[in-house]
């Protein structure tokens, strides 16, 4: 399912019937029909399409927010389960600080600062999943650290360096990747969530959240320009869950990520 | 046993205070951190250096920045929150109409949560396949459909087709208290639903591992029935894991209040805060986070006091 999206999202451009700007004056709010699958919007654009380029740019935001995340997370992770001490102190301590406000007010509060828009969605999200994919990343390390190959490679003289990137690492990564891919699914909420307030995608950029908010005034009379784009979002979250619990089967049957 | 509890007591409060601190940084930092001269990006490019000067001197940015800090928190400490930068009014003021709306939204959505999630997770915890399948079901959706979005199709039937709440608006308890139960109807029932999914979830988890210890098949052995062994033995035994996980999503909904007091046209500190942004109007940003933050903060204080107190384990160990 979430590879059908993903070609959707990807191939919009071609397989959209309709350019996501293009405006059909005689198809104000136009029900749907063979022309507007999807129906049309207040200003006539087809909201199939919408769906279609909307999909592409909340996927962009939320999945590209969470390998930003593990891009940091998983090294902070492995230093503070591999060297412990001091350094898994310092690195846990400073990202629980991240935990002290709820998600979305932390997310909020980054576009306070640094002003609405997709980029700063992306890594306002990916801030805010640093600390769950650290620890992850760390409990996954620490159980890693402790079997024979990593004890025997260290007694066969490889430096710490060597150990981490050719044993612990590779290792260690499964529960993280599980965890992301259920994670992306939170992410696409929130850009939506973000998009819906005015505070993530721009127009004319088209996102899902966005197509929401501007939909709210029509309800009644156009309850499409509503209806597809949140269902496209439902049918994206599912698609993730369902991804992130069949690699925890796969990969994590000990439960790190649980 | 009353040392261990008093220590844990103290301990997880004194736990509170660098989280505090933590979170009076991050809000006091809002302001700071804005990319070049935060007065200008507030007032705009029509505006006079009088003032620039005047908005700086006042939100006291031209003082160094242990200064601002201290009169920062100290403001807080005296009640004086500052003045709304657009509507001149005072902040404290201000937070006192908004945070009964966000209270009462956020409360309304947390009893509706636990009173549909805790039973159902029961249930199913003892219930059939079907009553399993059906509750299943229930979570996968709660979960995956945004709150939002479920906030727009509820008033598309409840409101725009039946009729039988109110789309949006507010209309105080004081005022008219079943006028403003018809208009929290909706917006409590969209916050509740995803809240009453991880409740069940959790419920159904905790009661299932407490059905599955050995002192269960003890009480079945001495004719107990399943339903006091439930309710009486299971329920209470899991009651520590779902109170922490109440507590957390105390998070989750104050953020969720966020959208849906916007989605509503609710008067709450959420919508305070969304449309301070839009106007760049960075002294109520930061009081409207810092209200939000603060009972997260205090509300995970009385959850872990709570667990504590249900729970003589945690108390113990934390002593120890």
């Amino acid at each position: 399912m979430l590879g059908i999206l993903v070609i959707i999202a990807l191939a919009a451009p071609i397989l959209a019937p309709h350019g996501p700007e293009t405006v059909d004056a005689d198809q104000v709010l136009g029900a749907p029909s063979l022309i507007h699958p999807f129906g049309s919007d207040v200003l006539g654009r087809d909201v199939l399409s919408r769906v279609m380029f909307g999909l592409r740019s909340s996927l962009l935001v939320a999945l590209s927010s969470v390998a930003l995340s593990c891009v940091v997370a998983i090294p902070l992770g492995i230093v503070a389960g591999y060297a412990g001490g001091w350094a898994d102190t310092a690195i846990s301590r400073t990202l629980d600080m991240i935990l002290v406000l709820p998600a979305l007010l932390l997310a909020i509060t980054f576009i306070a600062i640094l002003g609405p828009g997709s980029t700063v969605a992306a890594l306002a999200i990916a801030v805010i999943y640093l600390p769950i994919l650290a620890r992850v990343m760390r409990a996954s390390t620490l159980v890693v650290v402790r079997n024979e190959y990593v004890i025997g490679a260290r007694a066969r003289g490889a430096g710490h360096f060597r150990t981490v990137i050719g044993h612990v690492a590779p290792n260690a990564l499964a529960p993280v990747i599980v965890q992301a891919s259920v994670l992306s699914a939170f992410a696409l909420q929130l850009e939506a969530g973000l998009s819906f307030l005015g505070l993530g995608t721009q127009p004319p950029t088209p996102s899902l959240g966005g197509m929401l908010s501007d939909g709210r005034d029509v309800l009644t009379q156009a309850p499409w320009v509503e209806i597809f784009p949140g269902l496209a979002i439902v049918v994206a979250v599912l698609a993730f869950t369902f991804l992130g619990e069949g690699l925890r089967r796969a990969f994590d049957p000990q439960g790190v990520t649980s | 046993m009353m040392n261990a509890r008093f220590a844990f007591v103290v301990r997880r409060v004194l736990l509170t205070v660098p989280v505090l601190f933590v979170m009076s940084v991050i809000v006091f930092l809002i302001i700071r951190l804005v990319p070049g001269d935060p007065v200008r990006t507030m007032l705009g490019f029509r505006a006079t250096e009088a003032n620039v000067i005047e908005i700086r001197s006042q939100l006291g940015l031209d003082q160094p920045l242990v200064v601002q800090y201290l009169d920062f928190v100290g403001g807080i400490f005296r009640g004086d929150l500052g003045t709304d930068i657009v509507s001149k009014a005072s902040l404290s003021e201000l937070l006192a109409q908004r945070l009964p709306v966000t209270f009462e939204l956020t409360g309304l959505a947390m009893i509706l949560a636990i009173a549909i999630g805790v039973p159902l997770g029961v249930r199913a915890a003892n219930g059939g396949r079907r009553i399993r399948r059906l509750t299943e079901g229930f979570v996968i959706l709660g979960i995956s459909i945004p709150d939002f979005w479920l906030g727009i199709m509820l008033v598309l039937v409840f409101a725009a087709t039946l009729g039988i709440f109110p789309p949006s608006g507010y209309i105080p308890f004081v005022d008219d208290p079943v006028q403003n139960l018809r208009y929290m109807a909706l917006p409590v029932l969209t916050l509740a639903v995803g809240e009453a999914a991880y409740f069940l979830r959790t419920t159904r988890a905790a009661v299932e591992g407490v059905l599955a210890r050995p002192f269960v098949g003890f009480l079945r052995a001495k004719g107990l029935s399943e339903r006091r062994i439930v309710g009486g033995h299971a329920l209470r035994n899991a009651a520590p894991t779902i109170i922490t996980v109440i507590g957390i999503q105390v998070g989750v909904l104050l953020g969720g209040a966020v959208i849906i007091e916007t989605l509503f046209a609710l008067p709450g500190v959420g919508r305070l805060i969304v449309t301070a942004i839009t106007q760049r109007n960075y002294p109520t940003i930061q009081i409207g986070v810092l209200a939000i933050a603060a009972i997260f903060i205090l509300v995970s204080l009385v959850t872990d006091l709570v667990v504590g107190m249900l729970d003589p384990r945690v108390a113990d160990g934390a002593s120890t």
